[in-house]
């Protein structure tokens, strides 16, 4: 880019700031009960100078220099921060576009001149602009994705509890949708527990989960499976008339699988596996 | 080394399983337990395979091999302290062993054969009912 | 930031493992057992992972009475895991789709080789000539299912 024109970016930078800040005020973009204006202030400061010492260097066509990477990393954190705070993908985006705003009017009015001069210079920052746009989109997903994850595997596991419910027995009410990610972790927490306890009974109380189609049936069948194969047995309580009926339209063959539709009639029915008798004490 | 050792416990033979089985040690074991099953008359097997992080399609099948021909010579054989992670895997790989009665530990499965046996010398027809 | 396309995928070691007798199987299974434990895999995943690759060189030397195996560690998008490729000079397979089906076998075997490998790794491929031989690869992530 032009000496003339870096020179004078440079020397203006300030107001360049505060032309972007009100910019964005006007869009109402600031958002202040996400982000404090200082640290918006100084993030746009920040980025400001990196997107400066790019248009400045020699290296400014070569977008693997370390300036691009510097501008680069910075939008990352940017926008990833700005995922992670809430704010919508259309403010993330116009907060990157705005800056190019910003730039072209300053560059309007200074060289209104000079028309060559000015198309040469608007075309080179738009081609930045363009290309930190992307990255934001890029990074502001990822930004989204993690925080999916991080809940996932939160939900994931809260939502495994076993509980030992007698001497040998020990039970897993599952509550939601049981997709192969959850199968996974309900098999292994399951198969721990009955290691850890020794226990030689599991129930599975499937009460809190919404549908039975063919998949959660066959998650279902290998969780038992797995369960006879450590050496233990497997009762699956919480069955619904309505879920009965799909399974059996389905097709689906639960006729090796011990089924109770309550989790008092499966415990009762674990007592009776391990010769236990459950009487009513006599009052003192 | 190519035998795993059987050893007798009272009526019982009991066989740990400690080191990563191959082919031949496997097919040995096979033949050797068959054997000793029918030389000293024994009623029930435990094999403990507490100590193995790996059973593949091919072990599988010879523990489903050893409880075949047990049966046939009428004696019970059970699996015993199954890993959960070796468990899920061949679930995953689609092998139930269903024809092998399994149990937590070795005293659980102590506890299992003398149930199983108790009550075939009732005399009831019960005996190979656990296949599910 | 740049190029990271869901085919993103670098290699950070490599290895070769000559299969031609019954022992290297023991062999090939604490290699990947030690790459696995390398990446941080969790012990259900090692554990799928070294079952695939026994059930994968078992039919190797069933059928080719041999191969190679490389084993390499590998860097996708953010995950790493362990990649495995299979390749032998046997008689290779007529029809691919048959003998990924569970219970197909031309051996004694029951015939969950190929297709249990399949359900234990997060990617699988294969591809065979008639005459040439076979070359299976397979991945499995850090963090895979």
């Amino acid at each position: 880019m032009q000496s003339e024109v870096t020179k004078f970016l440079e020397k203006n930078k300030q107001s360049i700031l505060t032309q972007w800040m009100t910019n964005l005020a006007e869009d109402h973009i600031l958002r202040e009960e996400l982000m404090s204006n200082e640290k918006s202030r100084q993030q746009s400061e920040e980025l400001l100078l990196a997107v400066l010492k790019v248009i400045a260097s020699d290296n400014f066509k070569n977008t693997e220099s370390q300036e691009h990477e510097s501008v680069s990393d910075i939008i990352s954190e940017v926008s990833i921060y700005r995922a992670r705070q809430g704010f919508t993908p259309r403010e993330t985006a116009t907060y990157v576009l705005s800056l190019k705003q910003t730039l072209a009017e300053v560059l309007d009015k200074k060289f209104a001149g000079d028309a060559r001069l000015l198309y040469e210079s608007a075309r080179e920052l738009n081609q930045l602009l363009d290309s930190l746009s992307i990255t934001t989109f890029e990074t502001f997903i990822k930004g989204r994705e993690e925080v999916i994850m991080r809940q996932t595997d939160e939900i994931s596991e809260i939502s495994t509890p076993v509980i030992q419910v007698w001497e040998g027995v020990v039970a897993l009410p599952i509550i939601g949708t049981l997709d192969s990610m959850r199968t996974q972790t309900v098999m292994e927490s399951l198969l721990q527990e009955i290691v850890a306890t020794g226990s030689s009974i599991a129930i599975l109380d499937i009460s809190g989960v919404p549908a039975v189609d063919s998949l959660v049936a066959q998650h279902l069948i290998k969780t038992v499976s797995a369960t006879r194969l450590m050496g233990a047995e497997c009762i699956i309580s919480g069955i619904r008339p309505e879920i009965a009926q799909t399974i059996v339209h389905l097709g689906i063959d639960l006729s090796n699988i011990k089924t109770k539709t309550t989790l008092a009639s499966a415990l009762k029915l674990a007592f009776q596996m391990l010769n236990l008798e459950v009487r009513k004490g006599e009052r003192k | 080394m190519d035998r795993i050792p059987i050893l007798k416990m009272g009526s019982f033979l009991l066989v740990t399983i400690q080191v990563d089985l191959y082919d031949r040690l496997a097919l040995n074991l096979e033949t050797d337990l068959i054997r000793m099953v029918s030389e000293t008359n024994t009623r029930g097997v435990l094999i403990d395979i507490s100590a193995v992080g790996l059973v593949d399609s091919f072990m599988g099948r010879i523990l489903n091999n050893i409880a075949t021909i047990s049966r046939i010579v009428d004696a019970q054989t059970v699996v015993v302290g199954m890993q959960p992670a070796v468990a899920i895997t061949l679930v995953e790989l689609g092998l139930t062993l269903a024809g092998v009665h399994t149990a937590l530990n070795v005293e659980k499965g102590m506890e299992l054969l003398h149930k199983r046996l108790g009550s075939d010398a009732g005399g009831g027809g019960q005996l190979y009912d656990n296949s599910e | 930031m740049q190029g990271e396309g869901g085919s993103f995928m670098i290699t950070l070691s490599k290895d070769l493992i000559q299969i031609t007798r019954e022992q290297d199987v023991v062999t090939l299974r604490n290699r990947v057992k030690e790459l696995a434990v390398k990446i941080g895999m969790s012990l259900l995943g090692q554990t799928k992972l070294i079952t695939a690759a026994s059930e994968l060189v078992r039919n190797m030397l069933r059928y080719a009475g041999g191969g190679t195996v490389t084993l390499e560690v590998v860097l996708g998008d953010k995950v790493t895991g362990v990649r495995l490729t299979f390749a032998d000079e046997g008689p290779g397979i007529a029809d691919i789709g048959l003998a990924m089906q569970d219970g197909y076998t031309t051996g004694k075997s029951l015939g969950l080789g190929l297709p249990g490998a399949k359900r234990l790794v997060n990617e699988f491929s294969i591809t065979s000539e008639v005459g040439k031989g076979t070359t299976v690869t397979v991945i499995r992530w850090k963090n895979g299912l």
